[in-house]
């Protein structure tokens, strides 16, 4: 047995479990979307999880690496999961299939696998769909409790399987609310309303708002929420990252909704409604693509909840948290290098170089 | 007495791993049977040293054996009476896993001392003391070595002395058991420390998971009449590491490049101070220490006096040792596995650790960083290991150094938290040892231009001067001949010296070309 280098003893929490722990965490905010939105949830999630694991072991194959130790540190199933949580109820299999074939294999594999990405799977795999397919990525279906006709199992398979319920019904017909117009989700809802210069009010007017904010909508949000608080309790997420995003959010939506509460939507309404909370615990906080440093979390998470707002408020999708988390994915190594700690006996933080001397010269 | 006051300063990061300290601190220190064989390597972590003894020879117990020879090495003592067996080349205990010659002493159980004679340290001169602290051969015994003398005669002012009692490692209760049992011992020693660095302040830093300890040491201190500052630090890995204990006694940093001793600040381990007691008061040379042996393949775990040189194999089999999973000089932490069971025990063993298969958790398969940052909150450094482990890694040294590796303390407890079971000491050691490789080569290379240098603008200087020398040997000639107005004569003269010139040169200019590295005369 070769000798070991100290320390002989660790106290650690393995990567299997950690990414355990996010799966189990993401169970309230999924069983939310069950609950409200249907079979189709499960069905994507299925899709994703075995797909996931089925190209991943695949690349591995491929690349000539450990399969069965690599499939079981759940970091595939993490990535399937998100996305899975992420797609529209109805959406036909195969683009599913692409989406999460594209976030294993190329922003997952293509940059060296776990641990070498610098943007979240997960959401690349979103991005790529929600910018190929505008039309069926924001086809979200009315909560159960809203729609004219909820989609039974069967219909559901139907429709992902073949792009038409078993009687020939359209996507359209599906998502037709009880008033018999088609639905969709608050905050799809209010961006087109608001574009139609509607006033706040009277957006909020429409059956897709109650209580806090949107119907379903914001059980979801407090589902993953549940979740994420459990997984900063445990310490398996940066909750600095998780509570700036939410202050960013916050702040941001606050400071329009000052200046004109009549044109924009209020800061509850943002909180709980979207990907705000998947995005704030489970996204946002993926350590591979988040900044490392203290400070650089911070700025991070602000920079992504700040963004979100912004995008969701002017920028032409509905929602905006995948975007807003590659924007600052991409950011990652500059935050991190400017927000550096001051390292003990060092006068001044890592990142003024003045400071920097060569091992042997003299000071 | 002053009232405890010292308000204490908290150091980032740390980790709490279970303390496994009550399994030995709660016997007595005891001592152990004489080993027949003792090993005592000849080069020290401090230096080399040269044996003074042939093979053969009788020696007593406290007899000096190798003196101390480099500018940080220390003496060496025999620590039984015996015979010198021979010096062999033998594998020590050292991470690097090197060898070097030991001496072998054969203990003949008569255990006759030679003293040296006390002193009175009330009223000797410093020097005397210094030279005493010399002659016992004491190097600090937390674990560096280093070499008291040296430490004890800095010339700088020095203000606080900081008696180094946390004793931070999990397992290890060398220190404790000292302390409960020999305070006032320790406390002499301090003493003597503080009147030769003619300081003010003495700190005794402990930490609190050690009531008693810092009960016996309170008393010493009231009975001695000293002042002595006590500071009970909470329990957190590594407060035992130098610049920690002086940032949480003080709330300062050691400046990076700097030593304790650039701040007025001078720190000695406990043991130390008991070692200069011993050397001082009693003239007794550093030939034993209390070793901590534990673990739980020990079946009687617990503090002994351990003779340097014994060899840790004895240790095992006198506290009855079952099987182990590995051997660790030193603690779980910081401590590093014995290759070897038969490696002598030296004056930086403060434990031996024998765990039991799976007591200790044994390192893992390594998996990718997953960036969680976890290494990053438990640096008491504030480093950010991720970082330079993927420097380490890409052999970006430059980089690492750019991101402070240098000021890594080693202390372990990233790679203690890591999920990913990354071995981050170890990346560690080894960028810090091509980054000091390449600064030594940098070092030879700039040494080697500036003779290379020297050399050719010494080569051009004598081809100056013999040009000259040829240029007034002939002229002298030419006028000469111009002066004995041989005018037939002189044509001819001229050309037989322009000859003789051209053929002296061509022999001296061929065997002076210049021929770049193969400089042997500088
Ligand atoms: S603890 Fe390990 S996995 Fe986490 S950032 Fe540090 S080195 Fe990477
Ligand atoms: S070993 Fe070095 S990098 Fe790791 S925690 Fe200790 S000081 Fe920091």
């Amino acid at each position: 047995m070769p000798l070991q280098s100290s320390p002989h003893t660790q106290d650690r929490m393995p990567v299997s479990r950690l990414m355990q722990w996010v799966l189990l965490a993401t169970l309230p905010g999924a069983l939310a979307l069950f609950v409200f939105f249907g079979w189709g949830v499960l069905i994507n999630l299925l899709l994703c999880a075995g797909f996931a694991l089925a190209f991943e072991a695949l690349i591995l194959w491929l690349r000539d690496r450990p399969i069965k130790a690599t499939l079981l540190d759940y970091s595939a199933l993490v990535t399937a999961v998100l996305l899975g949580l992420s797609l529209p109820p109805l959406l036909p299999w195969w683009m599913t299939i692409l989406g999460i074939g594209f976030a294993i294999v190329f922003a997952k594999h293509l940059f060296g696998g776990l641990g070498f990405n610098p943007f979240n799977p997960a959401m690349v795999g979103y991005v790529l769909l929600l910018i190929s397919f505008p039309a069926q990525m924001t086809a979200w279906l009315p909560p159960q409790s809203l729609a004219a006709n909820p989609a039974s199992l069967w219909e559901t398979l139907h429709f992902i399987f073949t792009g038409s319920g078993p009687a020939g019904e359209t996507i359209e017909q599906i998502r037709a609310g009880l008033d018999g117009f088609t639905m969709a989700t608050p905050l799809d809802h209010f961006k087109t309303n608001q574009g139609l210069g509607f006033r706040t009010e009277e957006i909020l007017d429409s059956p897709v708002y109650g209580g806090l904010a949107g119907v379903g909508w914001q059980w979801v949000n407090l589902g993953f929420l549940a979740g994420g608080l459990l997984l900063a309790f445990k310490k398996i997420i940066s909750w600095r990252i998780s509570l700036a995003m939410l202050i960013g959010i916050t702040v941001m939506a606050a400071l329009l909704w000052g200046v004109d509460t009549d044109a924009f939507a209020s800061p509850l309404l943002h909180l709980l409604s979207g990907a705000t909370m998947l995005g704030a615990f489970f996204i946002a906080t993926d350590p591979i693509t988040a900044a490392t440093t203290r400070k650089g979390r911070w700025i991070f998470g602000l920079g992504i909840g700040a963004l979100t707002i912004l995008i969701r408020t002017f920028g032409g999708y509905p929602d905006a948290v995948a975007f807003a988390v590659l924007l600052f994915n991409m950011a990652v190594p500059t935050i991190d290098y400017y927000t550096r700690p001051r390292v003990y006996g060092h006068q001044k933080s890592g990142h003024k170089k003045a400071g920097h001397k060569k091992f042997g010269e003299k000071s | 007495m002053p009232p405890d006051a010292i308000r204490l300063h908290e150091f980032p990061g740390g980790v709490h791993p279970p303390e496994h300290k009550s399994e030995s601190s709660e016997t007595p220190i005891a001592a152990l049977p004489l080993p027949e064989l003792l090993s005592l390597p000849l080069t020290a972590r401090s230096g080399p040293t040269t044996p003074l003894v042939e093979v053969g020879e009788t020696v007593r117990k406290g007899q000096l054996i190798a003196e101390g020879k480099g500018a940080i090495s220390v003496h060496l003592h025999a620590p039984t009476s015996g015979t010198v067996e021979g010096i062999r080349e033998l594998p020590l205990p050292h991470p690097s896993g090197l060898t070097g010659p030991c001496l072998l002493l054969r203990a003949d159980g008569e255990e006759t001392w030679e003293k040296l004679p006390p002193l009175d340290w009330r009223t000797e001169a410093r020097q005397i003391l210094l030279d005493r602290i010399q002659d016992a051969g004491i190097a600090g015994l937390g674990g560096a070595s280093f070499p008291s003398h040296i430490k004890l005669a800095i010339t700088a002012p020095v203000d606080t002395l900081i008696i180094n009692a946390a004793e931070c490692e999990p397992y290890i209760t060398c220190d404790d058991r000292l302390m409960r049992e020999r305070a006032a011992e320790i406390i002499e020693g301090t003493v003597i420390a503080k009147t030769v660095l003619g300081c003010e302040r003495v700190i005794l830093g402990i930490e609190d998971n050690k009531p008693a300890a810092i009960d016996a040491m309170r008393e010493a201190i009231d009975t001695a009449e000293v002042t002595v500052e006590i500071a009970v630090v909470p329990t957190k890995y590594p407060s035992g590491g130098e610049k920690q204990l002086i940032q949480i006694l003080t709330g300062q940093e050691v400046p990076s490049g700097k030593l304790p001793v650039d701040m007025g600040i001078v720190m000695q381990n406990v043991g130390t101070l008991y070692a200069i007691k011993r050397a001082i008061v009693d003239g007794e040379p550093l030939i034993s220490r209390v070793v901590t042996v534990t673990g739980e393949a020990i079946d009687r775990p617990g503090n002994y006096e351990v003779l340097l040189g014994t060899p840790f194999s004895h240790l095992l089999e006198e506290t009855g040792a079952g099987t182990y999973s590995q051997l660790i000089m030193g603690g779980p932490m910081m401590g590093f596995e014995l290759e070897d069971p038969a490696m002598p025990v030296i004056k930086a063993t403060n434990c031996l650790l024998a765990p039991a298969p799976g007591e200790l958790p044994r390192q893992g398969v390594e998996l990718p960083c997953i960036r969680c940052g976890a290494c990053a909150n438990v640096c008491p450094a504030s480093l950010l290991p991720q970082q330079l482990y993927w420097f380490a890694r890409a052999g970006e040294f430059d980089k690492a150094e750019e991101h402070r590796l240098m000021d890594c303390i080693e202390c372990g407890a990233c790679a203690y938290v890591c999920p990913s079971d990354i071995p981050l000491v170890h990346y560690y050691r080894y960028a810090k040892s091509e980054i000091r490789t390449r600064f030594l080569d940098r070092l030879k290379a700039d040494h080697a231009k500036e003779r290379f240098d020297a050399r050719n603008q010494r080569l051009e200087r004598l081809k100056q001067e013999r040009k000259e020398r040829h240029k007034k040997a002939q002229e002298a000639r030419l006028k000469q001949a111009r002066d004995k107005g041989e005018l037939d004569e002189k044509k001819a003269s001229i050309e037989a010296a322009l000859k003789r010139v051209e053929a002296k040169k061509a022999r001296q200019q061929d065997p002076a070309s210049p021929a770049p590295g193969a400089d042997k005369e500088s």
